[in-house]
């Protein structure tokens, strides 16, 4: 039995064979709408989520399934003391396969070992989440025709954020690819990241203050929010979290086939102004998410279309 | 200094000077009934100095946890007044129920039931990661 935990345990190969799959949904509709009749998805969130909660029931819905599970750990037992390991093993008794938010990191790893269902992790604190890299990599894969070649910009809280580390694990492996982190001193991307993904392949990448100064050398920008949540200290959060702000006027050195990715939900580092101008893919990405998930729920229940 | 030979038993040799005495209470030497000598700094023509623990019985080691905390200790099982066995540690592939992760954001934080482990995963720097949250293993005291 398969689980989804972390996006590096799915190859290159299969991270392939998922996109294809969500091209076939995309250009086939009907014929997967019905494939997961009589399934059932537990959407286990113990942490507020709006869009990724809704594209994996929507994502379950379109395959013909149906969805149980609650949105926020006061809903749950959790708010009894219950353990995670306690809460999947009855939600295993009920349904065939799991999503999971959780505030702490490798609470969806401890799930997968005692659900005897398989397990998606939808974003364990600030560890990973998986299925945004999913949606991320099918949207590059959509507007740039590759997943090769290309200089990736990674701008903003790269130290808290779980979407940043996953989709530079990910991307680390095609090759071609070359990274520029655009983050403040207190929120670069963690070392290990560095020393234990990107030197022993011998990628290239930058680690830079100024989102102006890298702008012209992009074929990716990947904005992220800073998340209040991952602070202890509200006074730091206020210090920094305008630190970036993605404005009409900083595109203008950028190339015209820039393709600009944020993990959603935004705050104010990306300009509504921005989001007219044909280079904004975000709301494409939120898309492709639900895409890709259908693809991930038919992989992992083994579901023979 | 003269410590008296070993009939049966174990001698922990080569241990990293200063590491003597948190190997002793990690494997919990301190409930033996046996006789038990911990040498400081003794001479060591290989590392200068060294720490040895001798133990007057045979007993059962977990040589993963050993491993970990300093894979340069060399075991020998003592039969008869003889060494019967001698045997070099490497570096295990996984560490179980020894160190526990300090990251607050951990699971294991607040699921304190749940097993702590961690896993080697890179042997050069002899660097070790929770396997529920990725932090670094602490650093082992000496």
């Amino acid at each position: 039995m398969r689980n989804l935990i972390d996006i590096m345990e799915l190859s290159v190969e299969e991270l392939q064979e998922l996109i294809d799959r969500a091209m076939d949904i995309i250009a086939n509709p009907e014929k997967y709408a019905h494939v997961c009749a009589g399934k059932k998805l537990a959407t286990l969130f113990f942490e507020p989520s709006t869009r990724t909660r809704l594209s994996f029931e929507a994502a379950m819905y379109e395959l013909g399934g149906h969805v149980l599970g609650f949105s926020e750990a006061q809903s749950s037992s959790a708010s009894k003391g219950e353990s995670v390991s306690d809460t999947v093993r009855v939600v295993g008794c009920y349904a065939d396969i799991i999503a999971m938010r959780h505030p702490k990191e490798g609470a969806p790893l401890v799930a997968s070992r005692k659900a005897g269902i398989p397990v998606i992790n939808a974003g364990d604190g600030g560890h990973n989440h998986p299925t945004q890299t999913l949606a991320d990599l099918l949207t590059i894969y959509r507007e740039k025709g590759r997943l090769t070649d290309m200089t990736i910009g990674v701008c903003g809280d790269l130290k808290f954020g779980r979407t940043v580390h996953s989709l530079v694990s990910a991307m680390s492996r095609y090759p071609g690819v070359r990274f520029v982190m655009i983050s403040p001193e207190e929120l670069k991307i963690p070392k290990y990241i560095l020393t234990d993904v990107l030197d022993p392949k011998g990628i290239e990448y930058e680690e830079v203050t100024s989102l102006e100064g890298a702008m012209p050398k992009l074929d990716i920008l990947y904005m992220t929010r800073v998340q209040r949540e991952r602070f202890f200290n509200e006074a730091d959060y206020v210090r920094l979290k305008d630190s970036y702000i993605l404005t009409p006027d900083k595109l203008k050195t950028a190339k015209n086939d820039l393709c600009i990715l944020h993990p959603l939900p935004r705050v104010n580092e990306i300009s509504v102004a921005v989001d007219d101008d044909p280079r904004a893919c975000y709301f494409k990405q939120a898309l492709n998410g639900k895409y890709m998930r259908m693809a991930l729920i038919l992989k992992l229940l083994e579901v023979d279309v | 200094m003269i410590i008296g030979q070993i009939k049966d038993g174990i001698v922990l040799d080569h241990i990293t000077a200063g590491r003597g005495m948190y190997i002793y209470d990690i494997l919990g030497l301190g409930k033996l009934d046996c006789t038990v000598a911990m040498i400081k700094n003794a001479e060591s023509t290989k590392l200068g100095k060294k720490d040895i623990i001798k133990v007057g019985q045979v007993i059962d080691l977990d040589f993963d946890v050993l491993g970990y905390i300093d894979p340069g200790i060399t075991v020998n099982i003592i039969r008869d007044g003889k060494r019967q066995k001698r045997q070099t540690l490497k570096l295990p592939e996984r560490v179980v129920g020894i160190i526990k992760c300090k990251n607050p954001r951990c699971i294991t934080s607040v699921e304190q039931e749940l097993t702590q482990e961690f896993k080697l995963v890179n042997p050069e720097k002899k660097l070790y990661r929770c396997i529920y949250c990725e932090s670094a293993a602490p650093k082992i005291e000496s």
